[in-house]
């Protein structure tokens, strides 16, 4: 490994950690909200996609039904597959190992990944990135639903570790002048958009940033 | 809570991201297909860093999140590790909430 390579390591546990705690507040959540124990473990073993979960656990303990907590969290969810796409070259592998892959496709994997630039380095950083915030978030997700109180995640800054984390993510990509036009016509988007669509949504339309690569660069 | 509920998310969150990954596979597309997937993360993580610092269950906010990621950009211009743009991020966020700036 080189020390690129050790560094994306040690910032994928950080990453991770910081990923436990939302899962502490998520365990706590979902049981509050009226789910066991085992609801609540499958939920973030099985979705996976913790923007989704809060969302529908959210809905739920406000009184809303299947059809809206759903909604608002398939939202949210939609993004990983737009993320899966552009993942899916820099990947290879079989099919069993892709069926792999595909649950751990989420921001985080996704960003370390595509901030490296050797290929190898890329396949690493997406691995451990998603294996680490896999393994935090349901340890987190079983001590808040055992548990019962969570420490407060915005206590500690913990919700600007992400995009913290992302913006020194991004930087590779500002490199290259298609990759800064794409990055300020997708933060336009979400800036205009947050106000008027749905949670969720804002970051779907910034996908429609990418068409600046339509004509040749 | 229902089974029902946590079973459909997991279907539709797992179908999501398997489509992209076993659809395209491991298929060359089209240059100009390719040079527009290659924008996504760009793209995308752009926006992901506005809605998780300017924006609160719908709302566009300017709350202690903007300062940890202020100085996160000012870090990552430096070109600080990955690790420390994370920590200082948060610090400086936890410390001016604790203060009560920017509330």
């Amino acid at each position: 490994m080189t020390a690129g390579d050790r560094s994306v390591v040690s910032a994928g546990v950080v990453l991770g950690a910081a990923v436990g705690v939302f899962g502490i507040a998520f365990g706590v959540g979902a049981v509050a909200a009226g789910g066991s124990v085992w609801q609540t473990l499958a939920m973030s073993l099985l979705v996976f996609t913790g923007a989704s979960q809060f969302a529908a656990v959210s809905v739920i303990s406000a009184g809303g039904g299947l059809a809206a907590a759903l909604g608002g969290a398939s939202l949210l969810a939609a993004r990983n597959g737009v993320y899966a796409l552009t993942m899916s070259r820099h990947l290879g592998g079989r099919l069993p190992t892709r069926l792999v892959a595909a649950q751990i496709t989420i921001d985080e994997s996704t960003a370390m990944a595509t901030a490296q630039s050797e290929p190898s380095s890329i396949r690493r950083a997406f691995w451990v990135t998603g294996l680490s915030v896999y393994v935090f978030w349901n340890l987190g997700t079983l001590i808040g639903a055992l548990a019962g109180s969570a420490i407060d995640p915005a206590r500690w800054g913990l919700d600007a570790a992400f995009p913290a984390g992302f913006v020194a993510m991004v930087a590779p990509h500002l490199e290259r002048r298609l990759g800064r036009r794409a990055a300020v016509g997708g933060a336009l988007i979400a800036f205009v958009t947050i106000p008027f669509v749905p949670v969720g949504l804002p970051i779907l339309c910034a996908g429609l940033a990418v068409l600046v690569g339509v004509r040749e660069p | 809570m229902t089974w029902t509920l946590v079973l459909t998310l997991a279907a539709i969150a797992y179908g999501a991201k398997a489509l992209g990954l076993v659809v395209v596979g491991g298929r060359v597309l089209p240059a100009v297909v390719e040079r527009c997937l290659g924008l996504v993360p760009a793209a995308l993580i752009a926006a992901l860093i506005v809605t998780d610092t300017f924006s609160s269950s719908g709302d566009l906010v300017l709350d202690a999140r903007a300062a940890g990621v202020g100085a996160a950009v000012v870090l990552a211009v430096r070109r600080a590790p990955l690790i420390a743009v994370i920590v200082v991020g948060a610090a400086v966020t936890a410390v001016v909430r604790a203060l009560g700036w920017l509330a």
